[in-house]
């Protein structure tokens, strides 16, 4: 294809024509239905559609402006805003490695460059045939908000913390083979589309995946300590005190 | 044979160390923390009802009284912003609750979410109560999926047990809470394009005035705080004001999740009270790592000018941190020890902000842009003297330039390392020091 006919700046979206599920038809509804105004809804249903397609198409941009009565310009504007609305076929996986300066200066470069050499691709290029099992989209992350448990890295966005070059490897070897190694932190390893699902406010099995553990060493650290030498907060009055009154009027 | 005896608390508590206070952190040892079961059995849910019993006036003079400061780094008294809301407006009032935690080195309100969602969704009935609003929503950075699991599921819970919902303990109060995801920008985490993204918009801030207080979401009366500051409502509630003064500074009052990371012994979170120095956590963290000193720090992120050893000792507090020419942000504390080259870690810093710049205006969107490409000549080796006029004469006018805070926190790193760190720079202008990287190696993103 050439480029000739391509307008400056105006986004182009691949043109699957694809038609969306009655499921997904449901579940938009229900979305749109939580918010005051309609609106609102658009990034959890910019999700959705990447749930299904596994990226943002033209078909999810057509798909998202019929639900919520907006022109297509003004979803794709909101689209090609985010970071995790993807604009190529994602992986089975998403590995995200966090190469912000903390991580990077404790490993996450050097976790990056490993994973990038073994997997032949740079950010944002997937390994294997996207959609297939096995195949990784990479990527570099900016700050996790892990940064305790750094250098960290996601998979479908749950927590692997604490890694080095050779633990990251392990772990994306593990992944091709399709092993589903479980994160640190997190529910039990799925894949990109399915979190994207969850990410739009859609659970199927939540009362299993809220389980995921957390209480990693570093998060309660200062809770271990305050055990170990019998520190607590001030205690509280035994009963609440009363409230104060209001303010005089002036 | 070697034999190891037990820590004793002597030895894991060395003089010196920090007062471990836990009040929002205080159940998250505590088997399925994120339960409402577990939360029930440690009063959870027990300052609602008192809460629901009072006019809703007498919770914003309550939480003006308790001097809480908002935790998501400008310190605003969390009172006097529910207390600008008009009233009798006849407008919707809404509730919106900032968990877009992305400031670098910040990670103190993503485990907050997942060891205890209850008792920010508390807070949030509370508060919502106060500033009579019948809609909440959280809006929780994409990335951080099991916090929404966390969350979503407290919700369901708080739901069904006729916590939340329609006529909330009998007393004829509804409100709905919805837990929202984001979809990645660092940007969304300024209240005003948190505001714009939630209305299904891309993130970009908006001019202040109106603030969100007057014309917040659907340009109606909003109130917008940090997830640590209204977790922190529910204890206000129960022990009241002077209580919550008893811990903290005067001015900053209160308890402050802490949190510690990079070259240090033992990272992770901290509850102390406000005021505490890094020296106090550093010995309760079991020191700089591998007995490397300390180089530099941020006290609350990379937003906020850098600290030396030499400021090991101010209290951190919102006042003591701004005498001592930085800001307490989000409590922070990003550790570099010798090792770590400061042309470098401020050039990847900047890669960020670059990369997060919404674009919207010119003086930061063009100039981190610039700045970022000069950086990376520099710690390339490729730098002339000149170049480090430029930088901070080019940070210098983004800072103060722009509708937001983001134009203001890229300058600062170059301003604040300037200021303590420029000769690093000049060496490896003159080859003193070599390249930190070599230019096929630059790696990021971004």
């Amino acid at each position: 294809m050439t480029t000739a006919h391509r307008r400056i700046g105006v986004p182009e979206f691949d043109d699957t024509g694809h038609v969306y599920s009655d499921r997904t038809r449901t579940e938009a509804a229900e979305l749109i239905g939580r918010y005051p105004v309609s609106r609102s809804a658009l990034l959890p249903l910019l999700h959705l559609v990447q749930a299904e397609e596994g990226y943002i198409t033209q078909a999810g941009i057509d798909f998202c402006a019929t639900a919520l009565d907006l022109t297509t310009a003004e979803v794709a504007a909101v689209a090609t805003f985010y970071t995790m609305y993807k604009r190529t076929p994602c992986g089975e996986h998403l590995v995200s490695v966090c190469t912000n300066t903390l991580c990077a200066a404790l490993g996450g470069d050097a976790i990056y460059n490993t994973l990038s050499h073994h997997l032949g691709v740079g950010h944002g290029e997937a390994a294997g045939t996207p959609g297939d099992a096995g195949s990784i989209t990479l990527e570099t992350a900016e700050c996790l908000a892990a940064c305790d448990h750094a250098p960290v890295l996601q998979v479908n966005y749950e927590f692997y913390d604490n890694q080095t070059p050779d633990s990251a490897l392990d772990l994306v070897t593990a992944l091709q083979r399709g092993e589903r190694p479980h994160p640190t932190r997190g529910a039990p390893l799925t894949d990109f589309r399915s979190v994207e699902r969850e990410i739009a406010g859609i659970y199927d099995d939540l009362a299993y995946r809220v389980a995921g553990p957390t209480g990693s060493v570093e998060t309660l650290r200062g809770n271990e300590l305050a055990e170990q030498t019998g520190q607590t907060a001030p205690a509280m009055p035994a009963n609440p005190p009363e409230f104060p009154p209001l303010p005089e009027k002036k | 044979m070697t034999v190891s005896s037990p820590q004793t608390p002597a030895e894991v508590r060395p003089p010196g160390g920090a007062a471990i206070t836990p009040v929002l952190t205080r159940r998250w040892i505590s088997p399925e923390s994120w339960s409402l079961s577990t939360y029930r059995s440690t009063d959870g849910y027990e300052a609602l009802p008192l809460a629901l019993a009072t006019e809703p006036g007498r919770l914003v003079e309550l939480l003006k009284n308790s001097g809480l400061r908002g935790r998501g780094g400008a310190g605003f008294p969390t009172g006097l912003k529910w207390s600008f809301l008009p009233q009798g407006d006849g407008k919707p009032h809404y509730l919106v609750i900032n968990a877009d935690e992305g400031e670098p080195g910040t990670c103190k309100d993503l485990p907050l979410m997942m060891a205890d969602p209850h008792a920010l969704i508390e807070g949030c009935i509370i508060t919502s109560f106060a500033i009579r609003a019948e809609f909440c929503a959280i809006y929780v950075r994409g990335e951080a999926i099991h916090a929404m699991r966390r969350l979503t599921h407290a919700v369901n819970e708080a739901t069904a047990a006729g916590l939340l919902g329609e006529n909330i303990m009998g007393t004829g109060y509804n409100l709905k809470i919805v837990v929202h995801g984001g979809a990645g920008a660092y940007i969304c985490g300024e209240e005003t394009a948190l505001l714009d993204s939630l209305e299904g918009r891309r993130g970009q801030p908006r001019l202040k005035p109106p603030f969100p207080a007057v014309a917040g979401l659907y340009a109606c009366p909003t109130v917008v705080n940090n997830v640590e500051t209204i977790a922190s409502v529910p204890a206000i509630v129960l022990g009241g004001s002077d209580w919550y003064r008893s811990i903290g500074t005067e001015k900053s009052p209160g308890p402050k999740i802490y949190s510690l990371s990079g070259h240090v012994t033992r990272p992770g979170q901290y509850e102390a009270p406000m005021g505490t120095t890094l020296r106090q956590l550093l010995e309760s963290a079991g020191g700089m790592r591998d007995g490397i000193p300390l180089k530099f720090f941020t006290p609350g992120g990379s937003s906020t000018p850098i600290f030396t050893a030499e400021h090991l000792d101010v209290p951190l507090s919102f006042d003591d941190v701004a005498a001592a020419g930085s800001m307490l942000g989000t409590t922070a504390l990003m550790c570099f020890n010798e090792t770590v080259s400061v042309p470098w870690a401020v050039w990847k810093w900047l890669e960020f902000y670059k990369h997060e710049s919404c674009g919207k205006c010119t003086p930061c969107r063009e100039g981190t842009w610039w700045v970022t490409g000069i950086l990376r000549r520099v710690v390339s080796g490729h730098g002339t003297m000149a170049d480090l006029d430029v930088l901070s004469d080019a940070a210098g006018n983004i800072i103060g330039r722009s509708f937001c805070a983001l134009g203001d926190a890229a300058a600062t790193p170059i301003l604040s390392s300037f200021k303590y760190f420029r000769h690093e720079f000049e060496d490896l202008v003159t080859g003193r020091t070599p390249p930190v990287v070599a230019a096929d190696e630059l790696v990021g993103a971004h």
